[in-house]
């Protein structure tokens, strides 16, 4: 073959390889984790995670704000410690409030920011104060039943209370 | 008693054999890449080798990812309807092909087509004697002969797992969005979101870099180690593709541990 | 290792000398303390049954193979003890014709010729051409400069393999069984090249071959291997009227002689059942 013609076919390939690669990852995939955008870390502590993981998303308002970037448990309080790195773009109240949330019915979970209204704002290395922990479906089920326990008795103790009153000492 | 004496010692022979025919292979892979200075100064050399490789083996991986993807979409379909997620058969697609199937399939392509051919040529060119030929015309024949074709086989197949997968994308696309009817918006912008450069792309372009290395180490290495006879390269020719498929699937396993871990 | 026969290489009349040279091939000993000289320009034959060890005499002399005792010197050096660049420089004076050509199959006849030009030298692609034509012409290939490999015939293959082996105008050329499987015009042609080559390039040649009749008549000196040893050399008309058994036998084709014709077996006729052996 031509080393003319051979050349060819191969830079086509090449580029061709090439252009696969890079549609794959601009048109196939997101380049989240590769964003190097800034941003800013800040603490928050939880009394229950439940299923969040590190890169889980941080949403406010639905849209992802930033990445769950450590979960540490303190020895001290007891509590979980979660580090999240917010993108710098964005900027929230220092009294912003973070919930454990998760997405549909049993999907994965991921922390929600409802802005405060301070008007100083949180930066690198702030600590949220309010915070709400997961929903555990063990403590939902229990604090169901718990309720309908409590709600039956008051019902049975009307009864009683009628044979009762006949017989006073 | 006699029987199970043999049997026995067959199997010992037969690892011991193989343990020492890795040493073996790997010293002349140390070779290779100690010697590969010409190959790569006489670019040349290697442009031919990955049109040997990459340029003829596009149709078969081609026509393979369309119609893997072309599948993929139908099964992912059936699946996907009975959880109501039909929408999200472009993530199913995706993910697939640029995680797992792209690269091993694609490998597992290559080392049929491009690997038994480097093996087969090499055999031959020792059977014919024409490497003895330059070793007494002082050109070494590892350099010349063995290194291209070894950094043309390296080089191409990335380039054909990529276009594997992306073939194979647009094989779920047709079936999905065009034969099937689901919305097009949500097949790509599911997709999009579910595929992340750096998890699922980089890793499988990752994976396939590291399976070009095992397919042509292994084809360079069966074709320079065949019996100069005509089953002396049958059997070369057969252990490449073999030896190569059951490399790729370990490594495979191997790497998506490494790498999807906790996902 | 004696230093300074590598600074000072002794420079005789004979390119190749073989001195007590044993060597064993796993176990099996192939030769058995052979001593073998070609003097420069000369043309010499090393003749044997087969497996006898001929082709093993080239590796060494090509520092393919190390001999297990003993001293292979060419061109007052001695190969087996060269380092890796050495040897390779060594080799740039060697040429070899293998058995059946040993073309380069993806390549055309021309660039066959080409190859150690373009390997070896920076002589500009015009000069290479002109050479390379110039080689073709000698063997009488020039028309087929374009042909691949696999459109030549034995003989023609053997031809461009020779134009390949004195591209670069070497000292010595070894030809291993240079006339097996030709018809008897490619015989002759491919005789009278080697005899026409040597003496006008100067070189020294060293022809492996069974063929008697034909390389009787353009050799200078003939060496017979048989068991690993020398068993006879001289001049070819020295050999024709040899009484050594051996050489008798080989040169004539006899049937039986020191290589028997059958092969060790017990008695006929008790084989047979004739004759009980009580």
């Amino acid at each position: 073959m031509e080393r003319a013609t051979l050349d060819f076919w191969v830079g086509l390939f090449v580029v061709a390889g090439l252009a696969a690669l890079f549609a794959l990852a601009l048109k196939v995939g997101n380049m989240n984790s590769l964003a190097t955008t800034q941003s800013y870390t800040v603490q928050a502590e939880f009394s229950n995670i439940g299923g969040l993981k590190v890169k889980a998303p941080i949403k406010s308002a639905g849209v992802v704000v930033g990445r769950v970037s450590d979960i540490r448990f303190d020895n001290q309080t007891f509590e979980a410690v979660v580090t999240m790195k917010l993108d710098k773009r964005y900027t929230f109240p220092k009294d912003t409030s973070a919930a454990i949330m998760t997405s549909g019915l049993l999907g994965e979970q991921y922390l929600g920011l409802d802005a405060g209204g301070d008007p100083k704002d949180l930066v690198d290395g702030d600590k949220i104060k309010l915070t709400q922990s997961a929903i555990v479906l063990e403590n939902l089920i229990s604090q169901f039943l718990y309720s309908k326990a409590s709600d039956a008795p008051k019902a049975d103790a009307a009864h009683v209370a009628t044979p009762n009153s006949g017989a006073q000492p | 008693m006699q029987p199970k004496k043999n049997i026995i010692s067959r199997i010992g022979h037969s690892v011991i054999d193989s343990i020492w025919m890795t040493g073996v292979a790997t010293r002349f892979l140390v070779q290779v890449l100690w010697r590969s200075g010409t190959s790569w100064l006489r670019f040349q050399l290697i442009i031919k080798e990955i049109y040997a490789s990459g340029v003829l083996s596009l149709v078969i991986i081609v026509v393979s990812g369309l119609f893997v993807g072309m599948v993929l979409g139908l099964q992912g379909y059936q699946t996907l309807q009975t959880y109501g997620s039909e929408q999200s058969l472009g993530v199913l697609v995706a993910l697939s092909l640029v995680r797992e199937l792209g690269p091993v399939v694609a490998g597992l392509l290559f080392a049929s087509r491009a690997g038994s051919a480097i093996t087969a040529e090499i055999g031959l060119m020792k059977t014919t004697e024409q490497l003895k030929a330059m070793e007494m015309m002082a050109v070494d024949p590892i350099a010349r002969i063995v290194a291209p074709r070894f950094w043309g086989g390296v080089i191409s197949m990335p380039l054909l797992a990529a276009i594997f997968s992306i073939v194979g994308v647009f094989g779920g696309y047709l079936v999905g969005v065009v034969l099937i009817g689901i919305d097009e918006g949500a097949f790509w912008s599911q997709m999009q979101a579910a595929v992340d450069v750096r998890e699922d792309v980089i890793n499988g372009v990752i994976k396939s870099v590291i399976f070009g290395f095992a397919i042509t180490s292994i084809a360079v290495f069966e074709g320079f180690d065949a019996k100069p006879t005509a089953e002396g390269i049958s059997r070369a020719t057969t252990r490449t593709v073999v030896t190569s498929s059951l490399a790729i699937l370990a490594l495979d396993f191997i790497l998506t541990a490494f790498m999807f871990r906790g996902i | 290792m004696p230093l300074e026969s590598l600074l000072y290489p002794v420079s005789t009349d004979n390119l190749i000398e073989i001195r007590d040279v044993s060597f064993s091939y796993r176990d099996r000993p192939v030769l058995k303390g052979v001593n073998l000289m070609a003097p420069r320009g000369k043309v010499i034959a090393i003749m044997g049954g087969s497996g006898c060890g001929k082709t093993t005499i080239l590796r060494l002399i090509g520092g393919q193979l190390r001999p297990s005792k003993g001293e292979v010197r060419v061109d007052g050096q001695v190969i087996h003890q060269l380092g890796v660049d050495d040897l390779y420089q060594a080799r740039r004076k060697m040429g070899m014709l293998f058995q059946f050509g040993a073309l380069f199959t993806d390549m055309s006849v021309f660039e066959n010729v080409a190859f150690q030009m373009r390997e070896h030298t920076n002589l500009s692609e015009c000069m290479i051409h002109d050479l390379v034509l110039m080689k073709l012409h000698a063997v009488g290939l020039r028309g087929a400069q374009n042909l691949m490999p696999h459109e030549l015939s034995g003989g023609m293959a053997r031809r461009v393999a020779l134009a390949r082996a004195v591209a670069l105008d070497p000292t010595l050329i070894m030809y291993d069984e240079p006339f097996t499987g030709l018809d008897p015009i490619s015989l002759g042609v491919i005789g009278n090249l080697i005899r026409r080559t040597t003496d006008a390039l100067g070189l020294t040649s060293i022809l492996v071959t069974h063929d008697v009749h034909e390389s009787l008549e353009i050799v200078d000196y003939v060496y017979f291997i048989s068991n690993g040893v020398v068993e006879a050399e001289g001049t070819p008309d020295e050999i024709r009227s040899t009484k050594l058994p051996f050489v008798h036998q080989f040169i004539h084709g006899e049937e039986d002689g020191p290589v028997p014709f059958h092969y060790p077996a017990p008695d006929y006729a008790a084989d047979l059942g004739l004759r009980s052996d009580s």
